[in-house]
C-alpha cells in the first residue's frame, strides 16, 4: 500500500480518471454557481483544496478515535469548522474575492466530494495515502472548475483570466455567464467526456479497469 | 392589500420561480440529478425538502435573534447542526406518523441533510435579515421553487426515455441540457420584477 506506485495511482486517479466533477458528478453544485469566470474558479477551487487537505488530514489521524456511529456528524462538523476558517481567511485577505463568491464559501460544507472522501478514503486510510487522495481530488476539481470557468468567460465575455482574448469584432454571448450558459456548458462537457471515454473502449477492447468507472 | 403582505407575496413569486434555488443558484443539484427520473419519487422528495427547508428557517431566526449575534463565527457549524437535526426530526416523525411515506423515500431523506439548498436558504435568509415571518415565507417559496424544479425535469426525462438520444449525450449530459432550457424559460420570470418596480 505504501509503495510510491500506488500513490502515485491514487493521485492520478483523481487528477483525470475518477474526476470528481466530469465522471463521478460530485461537487457540481459549485462547479456551476460561480463559474462565470476563470479567475472565480480558481478562487474557490483554492478554498475547496484547503478544505478537502485539512479535512482529510484531520479525519485520517483521529480514524481510530472517531466511532463509527457518528462518523458522519463528526465530518461534517470537521468540516464546517474549516470551512469557517477558509472563509474567514479569505473575507480578510482577498475582500474582493470574498464578496464575488458570496454565499458559495460557506456551501463548501455541503460538497458532497468532501463529505464523500472523509467516508470513501480517509476514514480507512491512514494519513499519507489520504493526503496524495486529498490532493488529487481537490487538483482534479480545481482544473474543471477552471476548465468550465474559461470556457464560459471566453464566450460570454471574450475574456480570460481578465485578458481579452476574442478579437474586436467579437460578440460576448451574454447567455455563456447567466445560468442556463453554466448548464450548457457542463452538459456538452460531459457529453465531450462520454464520447473520448467510448473513443478509448473502442481502442482497447479486452483492457478492462481494475474498478468499476464512477466508483465513488 | 397591506404593505406588509405584498412584501410576503414578492418574497414567494421571487424564491420560487424568479431566482429559483435549483437553475438560478444551481443549489441542489445532487438529488436533482439523482431523483429526477421518476415524477412520483421527485414529488416526494420535493415535498420533504420544503418540511426540512420550514424547521431549518425557523430554527435559523432563532439563532440568528439570539446565538449568533455573541458568536458570528459559529454561523456554518450552527447551521449544518440545525439541519442535520432537522432532518432527523423530520424523519423520526415522519416514522411515526406516515410510514408508508417514510419507506418510500428511503435514502434520500437522509440525504437532505447534504442538500446545498437548505444550507444556502438559512445563509441567504441571514444575509438578508428576513424576520421569522418572511423567513417562513422565503423557506416555502425556495422550498416550492425546488420541488417545481424538481417535477418539470421528473417529467421531461420521463418522456425523454422513449426518444432517440445520441449515445454520448445520455444520462447526466442530457439532464444538465434539460436543465439549461428549462433555466432559459425561468429567466423570463424576472420580467415580473422589473416592471413591477
Amino acid at each position: 500500500m505504501k509503495r510510491p506506485t500506488d500513490l502515485h495511482d491514487t493521485f492520478r486517479r483523481g487528477l483525470w480518471r475518477d474526476n470528481p466533477v466530469f465522471i463521478a458528478l460530485l461537487g457540481l453544485c459549485p462547479a456551476l454557481a460561480v463559474t462565470n469566470s476563470a479567475i472565480n474558479g480558481v478562487a474557490l477551487g483554492a478554498a475547496t483544496t484547503f478544505v478537502l487537505l485539512t479535512a482529510s488530514t484531520l479525519v485520517s489521524s483521529f480514524r481510530k478515535v472517531i466511532p463509527k456511529q457518528v462518523r458522519i456528524t463528526t465530518f461534517i462538523i470537521i468540516i464546517a469548522t474549516f470551512v469557517t476558517v477558509a472563509d474567514l481567511v479569505l473575507a480578510a485577505m482577498a475582500p474582493a474575492i470574498h464578496a464575488e463568491l458570496g454565499a458559495f464559501i460557506p456551501l463548501i460544507v455541503c460538497n458532497c466530494l468532501i463529505l464523500g472522501r472523509q467516508e470513501a478514503f480517509a476514514f480507512r486510510k491512514p494519513v499519507k495515502p489520504a493526503v496524495v487522495d486529498a490532493a488529487g481530488m481537490s487538483i482534479g476539481f480545481t482544473v474543471a472548475l477552471v476548465m468550465i470557468g474559461g470556457i464560459r468567460e471566453i464566450l460570454g465575455s471574450g475574456t480570460l483570466f481578465g485578458v481579452i482574448v476574442m478579437p474586436a469584432g467579437f460578440e460576448p454571448w451574454i447567455i455563456m455567464i447567466l445560468p442556463p450558459g453554466g448548464f450548457f456548458t457542463i452538459a456538452l462537457l460531459l457529453a465531450l467526456m462520454a464520447h473520448l471515454k467510448a473513443r478509448r473502449e473502442a481502442r482497447l477492447p479486452r483492457h478492462e479497469d481494475s474498478e468499476p468507472e464512477g466508483a465513488v | 392589500m397591506s404593505f406588509d403582505a405584498l412584501n410576503l407575496v414578492w418574497i414567494f413569486v421571487a424564491a420560487s420561480v424568479v431566482n429559483n434555488f435549483t437553475l438560478a443558484y444551481f443549489l441542489g443539484l445532487c438529488p436533482f440529478l439523482g431523483v429526477s427520473g421518476r415524477l412520483d419519487t421527485a414529488l416526494r422528495l420535493g415535498l420533504a425538502t420544503i418540511f426540512v427547508m420550514l424547521v431549518t428557517s425557523m430554527f435559523a431566526s432563532a439563532l440568528n435573534a439570539w446565538v449568533l449575534p455573541h458568536a458570528p463565527y459559529l454561523r456554518i457549524i450552527a447551521f449544518i447542526v440545525v439541519i442535520a437535526s432537522a432532518v432527523q426530526l423530520v424523519e423520526t416523525i415522519m416514522k411515526k406518523a406516515s410510514p408508508a411515506l417514510f419507506r418510500a423515500l428511503g435514502i434520500y431523506l437522509p440525504l437532505i441533510t447534504t442538500n446545498c439548498a437548505i444550507l444556502g436558504l438559512a445563509l441567504f435568509q441571514t444575509n438578508r435579515e428576513y424576520n421569522f415571518l418572511e423567513g417562513i415565507i422565503y423557506a416555502l417559496g425556495a422550498g416550492a421553487g425546488f420541488t417545481i424544479a424538481l417535477v418539470l425535469i421528473a417529467g421531461i426525462r420521463e418522456e425523454n426515455d422513449l426518444g432517440q438520444i445520441p449515445r454520448i449525450m445520455r444520462g447526466a449530459a442530457m439532464s444538465f441540457l434539460i436543465a439549461g432550457i428549462l433555466s432559459l424559460a425561468f429567466m423570463g420570470f424576472a420580467g415580473l420584477f422589473s416592471s413591477a418596480a
